[in-house]
């Protein structure tokens, strides 16, 4: 078993298994459309599967919010 | 009414008037509002993802993606680096929307949080590393004109520089440096869009705007935080239209004294 600690828009997150952008985005089931960013780094839908999570990575998830 | 549409790269707008989605009291409102200013382009802002709001509403229910271009902005970028990260970020979301925005971004790179005037170095570099990435850069600068001038010349598809300070409400400040922006921009390149972004309080102010030469006017403060949203918004269509056809009819000049229109021959 594995434990990593991964930081989400801010929030420390902890992982007891392997994952990937796309386990993750399981887990939390943001509203579409979003896109998501891993170390500063834009990672792409066709990435998701295959863009694993590492300790310590920093992930940003975002979508549209009001703006001028 | 106005039979030349607004060309910025590849699109073509009949209205000049660029409205922003942020600040208002509802999302209803915000919809009605846009809906009064006859907009086509509305601006949105790129934020951490959170769990929508407490009736599980967002944003997008209530912009009719397939009506408007949505032009994402880098706002709360302090750098070039972060910027061009929230570019990349705003053109998958809309790239997913398939609204022709996603090839647009309002670029920002602003000084501090206090004044929210622009960086001109990191928006230069920003512009460039963003034109290189395929982006078409509309960019938010200063009314400065030598730093407009440089960031047509990187490929900004259009320069927008402030009126006044963001949210201020103060309008057209200094129509000095906007009259020799439009001149160094427009020269040898009449069709090339400037659009005032920033400062809009009431609709003179937009209408100053375009009677300066400008072609377009972004804002969204000006109507959103107005005591009629609405009504505001209605104005500003109507004032945006005022301006671009009084700067094409073509003003009279100042005069010191007084000039007649009634004849004076036959006065009794």
């Amino acid at each position: 078993m594995i434990s990593m600690r991964i930081e989400i828009n801010g929030e420390d997150l902890q992982l007891d298994e392997p994952a990937t952008v796309a386990t993750l985005i399981r887990k939390r089931s943001p509203r579409p459309p979003f896109a998501v960013e891993v170390n500063k780094r834009l990672v792409r839908r066709p990435e998701y599967t295959t863009q694993k999570l590492n300790d310590g990575d920093r992930v940003e998830i975002v979508t549209l919010v009001g703006g001028g | 009414m106005d039979p030349t549409p607004l060309k910025i790269g590849t699109q073509a707008f009949r209205s000049r008037l660029f409205v922003g989605t942020g600040k208002y009291a509802s999302f209803e409102a915000m919809r009605n509002c846009l809906e009064a200013s006859g907009c086509e382009v509305v601006t949105v802002a790129i934020r951490r993802e959170r769990l929508i709001d407490s009736q599980n509403r967002n944003l997008l229910d209530y912009i009719d993606t397939k009506r408007y271009t949505i032009l994402p902005n880098t706002a709360g970028c302090f750098n070039a680096e972060d910027a061009v990260r929230v570019a990349r970020l705003g053109r998958d979301i809309l790239e997913q929307l398939e609204n022709p925005g996603a090839q647009w971004v309002k670029l920002e790179v602003l000084n501090d949080k206090k004044t929210l005037l622009p960086e001109p170095i990191g928006t230069l570099q920003a512009t460039e590393t963003l034109i290189k990435d395929g982006f078409n850069v509309l960019v938010y600068t200063s009314d400065d004109p030598p730093t407009a001038r440089r960031l047509k010349e990187a490929g900004a598809a259009s320069v927008m520089p402030a009126g006044s300070p963001i949210g201020s409400g103060q309008g057209i400040l200094n129509p000095n440096n906007l009259r020799i922006l439009l001149e160094m921009l427009k020269d040898g390149d009449p069709e090339y869009p400037v659009i005032i972004d920033a400062g809009v309080g009431t609709a003179s102010d937009v209408t100053i705007a375009m009677e300066l030469g400008a072609d377009g006017v972004l804002l969204n403060t000006g109507i959103a935080l107005a005591n009629e949203p609405v009504s505001m918004a209605q104005a500003m269509r109507r004032a945006i239209e005022a301006g671009y056809l009084a700067f094409r009819a073509g003003r009279i000049p100042k005069k010191l004294y007084a000039t007649a229109s009634s004849p004076l021959d036959g006065a009794v």
